[in-house]
């Protein structure tokens, strides 16, 4: 076999040190997850005063105008404080991540360059009118402006979904031997696949109905201390009308991303339904408390202290129909011929065939050996080729480590889906709740039921963050789906250099947080009416 | 005062009066800006520390740094990714 002619690979890889991997995946997470705080906020209240704004434009209300520039204050806050916190991330694609970046180059160099300078004509122009252009430009462009604002915004989200959504589920692209990068071969491919689209509507929906969270909830501040009663009950229903919409569309296309992940990354829909044997008939797990050791695979049923099942749910969830066979952990590790999946150690031989054909191919390069060159080269664009050995490249790398390496983290991922989905179920119920009382002009009346809003202001926030550690953590080891994985993604650097800029960014971060916090509670203590 | 004369240098330098008039939008912008202020100052402090320290001390790319050509890059990642 070809494996035994690679030692030193062997060796090179059980020598590389775990914590260099864990340290920038730590600090990659701990950067995205706080960039993660800003954008939803911006994504969905800048749609929401657009709207506010259009009414106020429409009916000439000063009223509007005063709910329109508090809520576009609120904006603006969170706007300033989050603005180019994105950016650090490129900078540890280019140091940390250095093979990775070289590695999907096109993919990702064109969407970035793209949403930045969207993101920077954005800043410079509409946002600008939008706060200056009170009484200084006609109405109506200004209000052009306000909705400029909420669709840049929401355009500058597509890119880097794109860009997520391909390295979740390559596709639209060639890998070229010679350069070691993956190239675009279609375009429409990349931005059109069904994981991206998926994504960007539900991470659009899901930043909707957080910000129809953040108005209800602080509106409900207002109402509690009797302040700012007009103001207050008109933000909740223009919220709560946006909010209801968000929910069900978030609910939706939630559940249209789990069929897709159910497809695309089966181990990713085990490990979050925490479903270690695969089965027909197969139960949705509605609630339900993990045993500790979730990666012991010699006691696949063991993993639940309780649980409570709704039966067939999960085989109806992906395939309509309960006899629908979804595989199940060790299904995907050791393999299930009846049903068609091949084994992780079979996906290793294949794996490690093509990274020799690469490591060949380069050797014949370097030797200027053109028909050696020329015969190896020619597999990379072989469809049978790709799809017997290059599709399992990324398992390759696993040869002689442990298979546990390849199941993400179980328990993570059962608790980060089913946070998500409990929170979304509340948010439904409350948004329509609120919606209706508003309706009735009774909300505000049950003093608890405000509380209820106010303690609900940080849960969407808390499902957003669940959503993309499930996302994220959901498809490890991969960076880039079955191809590259983080051990390879990762630049050799020192782990201590790491670990260095983990702790300026945590300080950072946290004095921008608390400068949010801070601004955004004084504000709001001022009302509409401060300055 | 030196605001009031760099604008009006800059009004002046401005003939086009559709340039003047957007000069005027932003400046009068930032001029009456209030609660504005001590956002464009975190926003400034934060841009300084992500460029001119973050990017230039710790955040080298390390590709572009080490490499002076692409195809020492692909070669060196080809290297990487085949010898992990
Ligand atoms: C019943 C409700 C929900 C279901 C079934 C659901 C399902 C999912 C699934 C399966 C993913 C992973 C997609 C992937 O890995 O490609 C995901 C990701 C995500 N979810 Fe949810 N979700 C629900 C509710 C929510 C709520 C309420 C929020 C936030 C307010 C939210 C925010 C997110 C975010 C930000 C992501 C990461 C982006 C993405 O991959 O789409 N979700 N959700």
């Amino acid at each position: 076999m070809y494996w035994n002619k690679l030692p030193i690979l062997k060796a090179m890889l059980e020598s590389i040190d775990m914590s260099l991997v864990d340290w920038s995946r730590g600090q990659f997470a701990l950067t995205a997850m706080f960039h993660w705080i800003f954008v939803p906020l911006t994504l969905g209240l800048s749609f929401i005063v657009a709207f506010m704004h259009t009414i106020y434009v429409r009916t000439g209300d000063e009223e509007w105008m005063r709910i329109t520039k508090f809520w576009m204050k609120l904006f603006g806050i969170n706007f300033a404080i989050g603005v180019a916190t994105g950016i650090i991330l490129e900078f540890e694609f280019g140091t940390n991540w250095s093979n990775y970046s070289w590695f999907v180059g096109d993919i990702f160099g064109a969407p970035l360059a793209i949403e930045g300078i969207l993101a920077f004509f954005l800043e410079s122009t509409f946002v600008a009118i939008m706060f200056f252009g009170w009484n200084k430009v006609s109405k109506r462009f200004h209000l052009t402006a306000s909705w400029l604002t909420a669709f840049g915004a929401s355009l500058s989200a597509v890119w880097i979904l794109v860009a997520n959504a391909w390295m979740q589920h390559p596709v639209g692209t060639a890998f070229n031997p010679d350069t070691a990068r993956n190239e675009m071969t279609n375009f429409w491919d990349v931005i059109f696949s069904e994981v991206a689209v998926n994504k960007f509507l539900h991470t659009i929906s899901s930043s909707f109905l957080l910000a129809s969270v953040f108005v209800i909830g602080v509106s409900a501040w207002f109402l509690l201390r009797k302040r700012e009663v007009l103001f207050a009950k008109r933000s909740t229903v223009i919220a709560s009308v946006f909010g209801v919409i968000a929910a069900v569309s978030t609910i939706v296309t939630g559940d249209s991303s789990a069929r897709i992940v159910a497809r695309e990354q089966p181990m990713k829909f085990a490990a979050m339904e925490a479903l270690y044997e695969g089965q027909t008939h197969a139960p949705l797990v509605a609630i339900g408390a993990m045993r500790t050791d979730t990666t012991n695979l010699s006691y696949p049923r063991e993993n639940f202290i309780f649980k409570i099942e709704i039966p067939n749910a999960l085989s109806y969830m992906v395939f309509l129909t309960p006899s629908g066979f979804i595989p199940g952990i060790t299904d995907l590790v050791f393999g299930n011929e009846e049903q068609n999946y091949m084994s992780y150690e079979e996906r290793i031989e294949r794996g490690a065939v093509a990274i020799q054909t690469l490591k060949e191919l380069k050797k014949a390069k370097e030797r200027g050996d053109e028909i050696a060159y020329d015969a190896l080269r020619e597999k990379f664009y072989d469809p049978i080729w790709i799809d017997q050995y290059y599709q399992h490249f990324g398992y390759g790398y696993y040869k002689g480590r442990e298979l546990k390496e390849l199941i993400p983290n179980v328990k993570m991922n059962f608790y980060s889906f089913h946070v998500m989905v409990v929170l979304g179920t509340h948010f439904l119920i409350f948004t329509m709740l609120v919606l209706w009382l508003s309706l009735k002009n009774r909300w505000g009346k049950h003093k608890w039921l405000l509380w209820v809003a106010l303690i609900t202001i940080p849960m969407p926030w808390i499902a957003s963050q669940a959503g993309w550690v499930l996302a994220e953590l959901g498809r490890q080891p991969w960076v880039v789906y079955e191809l590259m994985p983080t051990l390879t993604a990762v630049s050799r650097l020192k782990p201590v250099a790491v670990q260095i800029t983990f702790w300026i960014f945590l300080v950072t971060f946290t004095a921008l947080f608390i400068a949010e916090i801070k601004i955004m509670l004084s504000q709001i203590k001022k009302g509409p009416g401060g300055e | 005062m030196i605001r009031v004369r760099l604008s009006l240098f800059i009004c002046l330098k401005f003939k086009n009066p559709m340039l003047k008039r957007i000069f005027r939008f932003y400046y009068d912008g930032f001029r009456k800006m209030t609660w504005g202020r001590k956002l464009w100052g975190i926003i400034l402090l934060k841009l300084f520390i992500m460029f001119a320290i973050l990017r230039l001390f710790f955040f080298p790319d390390l590709l572009k740094r080490d490499f002076n050509s692409d195809e020492e890059r692909a070669s060196h990642v080809l290297e990487q990714i085949t010898n992990p």
